[in-house]
């Protein structure tokens, strides 16, 4: 079965959404395809605790609802070619054709490997944030949040308004970087406003900085945590400990259709022009893909993405001012939270690195690159497909993440057979 | 929390969960344990975005279904040690 649009928009977050609109706004019609039930991605993700309330900002949504969008919820790319992707649903597979796909797929959490990063109750940072959004329970619970990033003051006001008693934030940059990136907050006043709000709910709980959880202990699950600060190395018990280093774009899709990859430090990010096109015809990119930035790029980089793909040039060339600025934002970010080579040396020899085959990082050792290490060791090769390990050994400057091949995510048999996957997909297709 | 709620069975007990929360969670109310990796290690989600795979248990029958992408419905049947 194959169904055809004129605008395809994957990822339906701020940058996907503001895509669909733009794109909708001209007339075409638009397929908008997420992997979650509902949209908004991360940073709008419906919070069951607020009943039927969006996290959407209601003039979006009214948009939405009222243009040529279909959503396609609980969809996910299972392999893309130019012009084509193959998706799959509850119900089943099919084909969806376009001329102008809109890669807005967001970014995941880079979580770190350490001693005791397996046990259950260790989650990513973000990551806290979007279980307890779904209906986790935190009530009562003991909480530690860690890593780098303004991520983590969102999460602890989310796991604090969940119930969570947060004990404190290890954040590893030090209290002069953090600092100077509040004192050019002023540039951007919605965000610093922002993080004066969060500031206020989290009075009372220490933010220190300097700060590295070392390892989680536990039998069966985490039961307490090893911290080294400025104040030297401490031990704390805790229920949950939610651990983040910073956000990284999800490239496996624009990476398999051939666009042009950049990296950024340890990390690649899709490069594209000022109308969001990328080096391959006929799709654009936007958002947290084109480099982390936060919601307010990923909105008007989606915006720019969708009037380009109907090809609306006035109204792209009038977005660029913004784009400027929120891009700006980007790079305040990244300057000040970067990575201390601390974070990036905590796992010890026997420290699992691929959580899906169970690799431990001296499995790893003499191997250069990443298809090498995982035909040997199968580090890389579970369920995740080297999403979480691959990301993290790029990150310790072992090896740069290895190639993307489809199906993406693990598809069920019958949308590889029963569909022209072979064919339209050539799956056996993919360089070395 | 409030709103209407929906009861589903994790591994043959019953757990009542307020309606659009994820499977996971209600795997984390009944507290029972997660899955158990190729070793043997128990596991819980990580992510909570369908990025580890961590969480993946059977529902309905399927397997491999990531916890914290499907949200629950009355009468689901889930199980984490198949």
């Amino acid at each position: 079965m194959t169904e055809r649009y004129d605008v395809l928009v994957v990822g339906a977050g701020p940058a996907g959404l503001s895509a669909a609109r733009a794109a909708a706004g001209h007339g075409a019609r638009v397929g908008l395809i997420d992997a979650q039930a509902r949209v908004g991605g991360q940073v709008w993700r419906h919070d069951v605790a607020r009943g039927h309330a969006s996290s959407v900002p209601r003039a979006l949504t009214r948009a939405i609802a009222r243009a040529r969008i279909e959503l396609l919820a609980q969809t996910q790319v299972v392999a893309a070619a130019p012009g084509i992707l193959l998706v799959e649903d509850p119900r089943g597979a099919r084909s969806l054709k376009t001329d102008a796909l809109i890669l807005a797929t967001g970014a995941r959490e880079l979580v770190l490997p350490f001693p005791g990063w397996t046990l259950p109750g260790v989650t990513g940072a973000g990551g806290l944030q979007a279980l307890a959004k779904q209906g986790w329970p935190l009530a009562g619970k003991r909480v530690v949040i860690a890593g780098s990033g303004p991520l983590l003051l969102a999460a602890a006001a989310s796991a604090r308004s969940h119930g969570a008693r947060v004990l404190s934030i290890h954040e590893q940059a030090s209290a002069a970087a953090v600092l100077r990136f509040a004192g050019g907050l002023w540039r951007w006043p919605s965000k610093a406003s922002l993080a004066l709000l969060l500031r206020a709910q989290l009075a009372g709980i220490g933010y220190r900085c300097s700060s590295v959880v070392l390892r989680a202990l536990g039998d069966d699950r985490v039961q307490a945590i090893e911290v080294d600060g400025p104040g030297g190395r401490q031990q704390t018990e805790c229920d949950q400990l939610a651990v983040g280093y910073g956000l990284l774009p999800n490239v496996e899709l624009p990476h398999a259709l051939g666009c042009e990859l950049e990296n950024d430090g340890a990390h690649p990010q899709v490069r594209t022009d000022d109308r969001q096109c990328t080096s391959v015809t006929g799709v654009f990119a936007a958002g947290e893909i084109c480099g982390i930035g936060g919601r307010d790029a990923a909105e008007v980089e989606g915006a720019i993405a969708g009037h380009a793909a109907v090809g609306e040039v006035a109204a792209v060339a009038a977005l660029q001012r913004r784009r400027q600025y929120q891009r700006a934002f980007a790079a305040h970010l990244q300057r000040h939270f970067a990575l201390d080579s601390r974070v990036l040396s905590l796992a010890e020899p026997e420290t699992l690195v691929c959580r899906c085959e169970d690799v431990p990082l001296h499995a790893l050792d003499g191997y250069l690159d990443a298809r090498s290490a995982k035909l040997a060791t199968r580090c890389g090769m579970g369920a995740c497909q080297g999403r979480i390990c691959g990301s993290a050994l790029a990150a310790m400057g072992r090896f740069p993440r290895g190639d993307v091949r489809p199906p993406f995510f693990p598809a069920r048999l019958a949308t590889l057979g029963d569909t022209n996957f072979s064919v339209d997909f050539n799956p056996g297709e993919v360089s070395p | 929390m409030s709103g209407e709620r929906v009861s589903v069975q994790v591994n043959g007990i019953a757990v009542e969960i307020v309606s659009g929360s994820s499977v996971a969670a209600a795997i984390a109310w009944l507290g029972v344990p997660g899955r158990r990796s190729v070793s043997g290690q128990w596991r819980a989600p990580l992510c909570g975005m369908g990025v580890c795979f961590e969480c993946r248990v059977s529902i309905d029958g399927v397997a491999q279904q990531r916890a914290c992408m499907v949200p629950v419905r009355e009468g689901m049947q889930v199980r984490t040690d198949d």
